[in-house]
């Protein structure tokens, strides 16, 4: 397989082929030119998270005259699968965003699933190339090498209805079977030659440079830079900020429904939210906090029906599988009912996320937020009080966790895991004052516990809402007595997983409570302390 | 991975012609084709415009010092490669003599590419030598150009007996007429019967053509560079008995 051995930008205005190539001044070498060229059309696609892009993977759809390739390659741009897509098979040209299910099986889908997991591929950036293939020569009009132009047009939205094109163009120098060396010393000569560049980015950079995007350009991770100097007042409103970018930037995903991790992120960072609130009472002003909880408490409220139910369906496949006594085919009916039940809180949550009142909050909490932004509070610092609120949320961890013991209710544990949400909100939302070491020792240790308590919790809850669904099936007649029996074999397994988790929470919390344990996070507070004590 | 070798013990009568044309058809009907280029005369690399020069020279390849992988280059055309000639290959009977099993030597080096390979074609020096035996040795088929003449006829019989007289494996034998000359009467009559009579001569008989000569002007195949003139449809017909050849 032939491949690349240099890449270079050709710099100057974009002719028609062949025309504005670099003079090649050496006797050795020569181009013979063609009139013969290919357009294609090119969508690159990823995850909304750049989970492609984090792994070092790119995905490629291109598309020409008739044919449509689905092409995958690694970090270094080999090779990894490829897979025509839609083209005269009589399979359906793939309609994107499109999720992992609704592409042809095959290697590339094999590769794609531990990496894209539940979320869809959505084009991220698009492009037209015209491609030409050039034969360099020696003096013996022997090819060489071949040299690939590749003419790209981006098409970058600037604001609705404007769009610009953004040209690029490059040249791939690719040796023939035997003549890399006489390649290398044409790529030295091409190298020096005006207008040309060495190519720094690849295709899929350039495309995203010219669309005015940067890879992996979301995370759904509190995004700021923080200071221990800076008021507390502007830090809180900063991460507040950052926090509704990612509410807002989820916006469109949920509603269209794309895939269900919009909703998870947006939902994470309305409880981010809504956690900062509670510890902004005394920074931010009374009024502003007070308003909002009331109205983040709606929204996260609103998110709600459809998240369960989207947890639910996705682990329903394994649920299913896991069946012992009844068969999978006999809790289908089951899973229609969530299926309906999901598609009708979908419909009330896009009702509620159009509503006028999500309108006036978002216009309303940008408004208040930037008013902080433009004169803060001046005291107190963010190092110290970052600090007094992981001490204290620390605390409040240790102390309701100590109190539990076998005889303590369940709510006594779901209590608890809330106040582990709160210390670890608390942890990411002052991340960047940390050392990211101390940082990730710090969350993992919390992580343990909380895995242990959500996994009580969580199965809790589905045991409850199984008997509720099981009695609106019931209600509606839409449940036959095998699938109950199988809907109880369910609860009964949630039931074993949940004595599981309430059997190994001693365990956890003494790991948390050590004296190892409370080190770590204890880490956290004495060195924003430090940090604060020093400037201040 | 299938050998076939161009042979015959007279020079001149069209064997690079053919080996090239061949290894052409083949290599754009997308068969992975290696051309092996064994005459010192490198006329097959000349045509391809690829220089006759293989790093260390037929002995190091013979002695496995250098993989025949290495020294290969790809022509200007999709899926055919070739190993070009060497002005040493002149001595590759004595490098052979030189090596153990020498009738099979050619044969081992060729086993490495078969992965890489559908179809390997040997363009055979003139002549009858250790090296020919290699290459009947090598070959799944050979392809005997043969001028229409009463001793050529005689040639194909000589070599007919001497694979018979092989132990194991035996190339099948395709024989052909070349540089037919319809102008005269016994070219005519004897290109016109044999085939009829003998089942390893083609039927197909590819004529003295200025179109062909000029190859070597254009340094290409025609079958690359006239796709539609009548030489080219010669050596596609010759292909196809070729494979249908090898397939029965």
């Amino acid at each position: 397989m032939l491949s690349v051995l240099r890449e270079f930008v050709l710099v100057g205005e974009p002719q028609e082929p062949g025309n504005n190539l670099p003079q090649i001044d050496d006797p050795r070498f020569g181009i013979a030119t063609t009139s013969k060229s290919r357009t294609v059309r090119r969508t690159w696609l990823d995850t909304f998270d750049w989970r492609l892009f984090r792994a070092g993977l790119t995905l490629e759809l291109l598309a020409g005259r008739g044919t449509a390739e689905l092409v995958l390659t690694g970090r270094d741009g080999e090779l990894v699968a490829t897979e025509p897509t839609g083209t005269g098979n009589g399979s359906r040209p793939i309609r994107w965003p499109s999720r992992l299910d609704q592409l042809p099986p095959g290697p590339l889908r094999e590769c794609l699933a531990p990496v894209v997991g539940v979320r869809a591929l959505v084009p991220v950036t698009r492009a037209t190339s015209v491609l030409t293939e050039l034969r360099a020569l020696n003096t013996d009009e022997k090819t060489i090498a071949l040299l690939a132009v590749d003419r790209m047009s981006v098409t970058r939205s600037q604001s609705p209805g404007r769009r610009s094109q953004h040209p690029h163009a490059r040249m791939a120098v690719i040796p023939l079977r035997g003549y890399q060396a006489q390649a290398s010393k044409l790529a030295d000569v091409l190298e020096r030659a005006p207008g040309v560049a060495p190519a720094v980015q690849s295709p899929f950079e350039a495309a995203m440079a010219g669309a005015g995007r940067r890879p992996g350009d979301y995370t759904g991770k509190i995004d700021v830079e923080l200071t221990g100097t800076m008021p507390a007042a502007l830090a809180l409103a900063t991460v507040l900020g950052n926090l509704f970018d990612t509410v807002e930037v989820n916006l469109a995903g949920t509603i269209a429904d794309i895939d269900t991790e919009f909703l998870h992120d947006l939902r994470v960072a309305v409880r981010r939210t809504r956690s900062v609130l509670k510890i902004a009472k005394a920074v931010l002003p009374a009024s502003v906090v007070g308003k909002y909880r009331t109205e983040f408490k709606w929204l996260g409220d609103l998110t709600t029906p459809t998240r369960d139910l989207d947890v639910y369906l996705l682990d329903y496949p394994s649920m299913a599988e896991r069946l012992v006594a009844a068969s999978a085919p006999e809790l289908e009916p089951f899973g229609q009912y969530l299926e309906r039940q999901r598609a009708s809180a979908h419909r009330q949550l896009t009702r509620g996320l159009r509503s006028a009142r999500f309108t006036s909050l978002a216009s309303r909490w940008r408004h208040d937020l930037d008013q902080i932004v433009s004169a803060p509070a001046r005291k107190p610092l963010t190092s110290p009080f970052a600090s007094r609120r992981i001490a204290r949320a620390h605390g409040l961890v240790l102390d309701a966790g100590a109190a539990i013991n076998t005889a303590s209710p369940p709510q006594a544990l779901h209590d608890l895991r809330k106040l582990g949400k709160e210390l670890r909100y608390l942890l990411e939302v002052f991340a960047s004052l940390h050392d990211r070491a101390v940082q990730w020792r710090a969350v993992n240790e919390l992580k343990a516990l909380q895995d242990c308590l959500g996994e009580f919790q969580d199965t809790d809850v589905q045991i409850g809402e199984l008997r509720a669904f099981a009695t609106a099936m019931m209600a509606d007649r839409s449940a036959p007595a095998t699938t109950l029996l199988a809907m109880g074999e369910i609860a009964a397994s949630l039931a074993v997983r949940q004595a599981k988790a309430r059997a190994e929470f001693a365990g956890r919390f003494a790991d948390f409570a050590s004296p190892r344990g409370r080190a770590r996070i204890g880490a956290l507070t004495t060195a924003a302390g430090n940090v604060a004590g020093s400037r201040s | 991975m299938k050998v076939i070798a161009t042979y015959n013990i007279k020079g001149g009568v069209g064997k690079t012609a053919t080996a090239v044309n061949i290894a052409y058809v083949a290599a754009s009907e997308g068969n992975r084709v290696l051309l092996w280029d064994l005459d010192p005369q490198a006329a097959a690399s000349f045509l391809f415009r690829v220089r006759p020069k293989v790093k260390g020279g037929g002995k190091a390849l013979i002695a496995g010092k250098r993989p025949v992988d290495d020294a290969i280059k790809a022509t200007d055309f999709d899926n055919l490669d070739l190993l070009p000639a060497d002005f040493t290959y002149r001595n590759l009977d004595l490098h052979l003599d030189g090596e153990r099993k020498s009738e099979t030597r050619l044969r081992s080096l060729l086993t490495p590419l078969r992965r890489e390979y559908d179809l390997v074609v040997l363009d055979c020096p003139p002549s009858i030598s250790l090296l020919s035996e290699n290459v009947l040795h090598a070959a799944d088929l050979l392809l005997v150009p043969l001028i229409p003449t009463t001793l050529s006829v005689r040639t194909l019989d000589q070599l007919t007996d001497f694979i018979d007289s092989f132990d194991g494996k035996r190339p099948r034998i395709l024989a052909f007429f070349s540089m037919l000359d319809r102008r005269k009467r016994l070219h005519r009559e004897i290109a016109d019967e044999l085939p009829a009579k003998r089942k390893d001569v083609a039927a197909v008989s590819i004529p003295a053509l200025s179109a062909i000569e000029r190859m070597s002007l254009e340094r290409a195949p025609i079958t690359a560079a006239a796709p539609r003139s009548r030489a080219a449809g010669y050596y596609r017909e010759l292909w196809t008995e070729a494979m249908n050849s090898i397939i029965a």
